[in-house]
């Protein structure tokens, strides 16, 4: 059996994040989810970008491509196609995956590249002093929106979905074992697959949107969400300011490193 | 080995040198007067077992193309200077994580949308320090349709050999000037592939190296002994963030060092007639062709008129600029630009030699007789 561990590199902890961050419950997660999955560390490569949740391929022992702000889901598109074995991860917080970088996004859900992009939201850019991101809620305040934000937040999963993606899930880091499991049904989807977190940054946007200690935001943002059977139960009303969490999309699509090959072999016979 | 004679214009020319050199991976965004790269390679590259992809901007490709070299093929795009200006962070992330690639500018006229089907030269500093911090890098200008070819499997050659990104720096004439060039196969020999750790024991691999000045082995994202480690930030051999002032400081330099001590083998050029020469061209890209011809009037005139071209515009072949500045009494330099390039050669001017700019940036290529007009006034 292989443990969580192995996939660790023990020697860099302790980790670079706050105390109350939500960030180290997603690392382990992702360990856990190789290990339950008993893959091969060389066979596993992780694509990250820039932001706090960007630095946890600092304490991964795997393959690891850590890229610009806004640029892992492109570059993991070029590793993805060139080859088609691996088992990328994409390490992505809210303003990399949906602000800077949302064109690519879009695209990528769209053109169903082969990949598990997991998205650390926390509704705001924690490694700079905790600005807005084109996640943070209209109404709250922000180190760049003190007098409260008047954009309207991406739904990231909404997105991912609108644009085709065949696997989007969402929890919090209030359910590790829930993220461990989304993250391992993604790996195992051939085609794009999103998992969101909805993250807690107690430091900056918990303080400053009163959400209480990092023990109550955790529980706040667990109690924001309901269960996706539940969800599917409940009016439009009833679903104001609630989230509906685990397996949101789980459809079959051709992903399109098999398409291309298909053309490739074809030009070969 | 097979080899045929082709007319074809220079972008086509630079598709099968690609190929030929074994770049099986395109990520682009069409752009003029590139865009015959992009279609060529998107009906060549499955051929031959590669893959196209076009991307949704400049930026996600050169993000594509460094993903799909770290997991070992060979890559390349094609874009003209508003796609360069786009690239240049990532660039940067090639060029700090050390990642080869190669990166073909089929210049046009500029700022900003420019006039978007007029030849231009006016890219070579945005080449050079486009992206921010010290660095160095290589850039390679074809002046013909045969060196379109040869010149884009020496870019690949050396972006293995170097772990870089590599430019090729075309420009709007040479991309769509017709020739007859000979396409051929290359023999292995011909063809660099970038080094791999064999032989090291996997827990001694180091992704990184910074004790000599070339660069540590590259094994492919999925290998089965080795895992890789690359990253933007400034990091240590095992390719860990490391942001101490020793560290950077070392970085900085191994990255600017291993290309700059290493000009002999990356600065190529060309010399005509600089034996007895007087008054010299120094050239690169199209605007050799009008020299050439300024040259060969002005030898049938009687005078000692030589020429070099620079094949590598960067690094600049220094030595041989110096060579030049030391024997001859003129230097005529013709650019479409306002003297990027001549601007450089300056500064290598210990000599007293008299350097003249000859430039045009009307959208038109230089004429010989401007060239000559240009070095009668000043010399």
């Amino acid at each position: 059996m292989a443990n969580y561990k192995d996939y660790m590199l023990f020697d860099k902890l302790p980790h670079t994040w706050c105390a109350g961050c939500g960030h180290g419950v997603i690392l382990q997660a992702i360990a856990d989810a190789l290990a339950m999955q008993e893959l091969d560390k060389h066979d596993v490569a992780l694509v990250s970008g820039i932001g706090c949740f960007g630095r946890v391929d600092d304490y991964l022992d795997i393959n690891c491509m850590h890229v610009t702000h806004g640029r892992a889901l492109p570059a993991a598109t070029g590793m993805a196609l060139a080859n088609p074995d691996l088992h990328i991860l994409v390490t992505m917080g809210d303003g990399d995956c949906c602000t800077i970088g949302g064109n690519h996004l879009i695209h990528a859900a769209r053109r169903n590249i082969n990949v598990t992009a997991i998205v650390a939201n926390n509704y705001n850019y924690g490694q700079t002093g905790g600005q807005y991101s084109a996640t943070t809620p209209e109404g709250s305040v922000t180190s760049t929106s003190i007098y409260g934000h008047v954009e309207p937040g991406f739904d990231i999963c909404k997105l991912a979905e609108a644009a085709g993606a065949p696997f989007v899930a969402r929890t919090t880091p209030y359910s590790p074992m829930q993220i461990r499991n989304l993250i391992q049904q993604g790996m195992s989807v051939k085609g794009f697959a999103l998992i969101e977190i909805m993250d807690t940054c107690p430091t900056h946007y918990g303080r400053l949107n009163k959400f209480g200690g990092a023990a109550r935001m955790l529980e706040k943002v667990h109690e924001m969400t309901v269960p996706v059977e539940k969800a599917r139960t409940m009016s439009e009303e009833e679903l104001q300011g609630k989230f509906a969490a685990g397996v949101l999309v789980n459809k079959s699509r051709e992903d399109y490193y098999t398409k291309y090959r298909r053309i490739v072999d074809s030009l070969k016979a | 080995m097979k080899s045929e004679k082709r007319f074809i214009e220079g972008n086509i020319a630079i598709v099968e040198g690609a190929i030929a050199a074994g770049a099986r991976f395109y990520a682009g965004y069409p752009i003029s007067p590139s865009s015959e790269i992009a279609e060529y390679s998107s009906k060549m590259l499955p051929k031959v077992g590669g893959m196209y992809i076009q991307m949704e901007d400049e930026i996600s490709s050169m993000a594509a193309l460094l993903g799909a070299s770290a997991a070992g093929k060979k890559a390349y795009t094609a874009t003209s200077g508003p796609g360069i200006s786009l690239m240049q962070e990532n660039l940067g992330l090639g060029i700090m994580s050390e990642i080869p690639c190669v990166v073909i500018d089929v210049q046009r006229s500029g700022p900003s949308t420019g006039a978007a089907t007029k030849p231009a030269q006016g890219d070579m500093m945005q080449c050079r320090w486009g992206c921010h911090g010290d660095h160095s890098v290589i850039a390679l200008s074809p002046a013909s349709v045969q060196e379109c070819f040869d010149l884009t499997v020496q870019a690949f050659n050396m972006a293995e050999k170097y772990r870089t990104p590599v430019y090729l720096m075309a420009d709007e004439t040479i991309g769509h000037l017709r020739e007859t060039v000979t396409i051929r196969e290359l023999d292995p020999s011909e063809i660099i592939e970038r080094e791999q750790p064999h032989g090291i024991a996997p827990q001694d691999f180091r992704p990184y190296d910074y004790d000599r000045d070339m660069p540590s082995p590259m094994p492919p994202f999925g290998s089965d002994q080795y895992l890789s480690r690359t990253t933007g930030s400034t990091h240590d051999e095992k390719g860990e963030f490391c942001p101490t002032p020793k560290n950077i400081d070392r970085v900085t330099h191994y990255l600017t060092n291993k290309i700059e001590a290493h000009t002999d083998d990356i600065c190529l050029t060309k010399k005509l007639h600089l034996d007895d020469a007087e008054v010299v061209f120094i050239t690169y890209g199209c605007s050799t062709r009008s020299a050439m011809s300024a040259m060969e009037q002005l030898r049938k005139e009687g005078i000692k008129a030589g020429l070099l071209q620079l094949q590598t515009v960067w690094p600049l072949p220094e030595k041989k600029i110096r060579q030049v500045l030391a024997s001859a009494k003129t230097v005529v330099v013709p650019e479409l630009n306002l003297g990027q390039i001549a601007g450089e050669i300056r500064k290598f001017n210990d000599y007293g030699c008299s350097v003249i700019q000859a430039n045009r940036v009307d959208g038109i290529l230089i004429t010989p007789k401007q060239t000559i007009d240009a070095w009668k006034e000043g010399r």
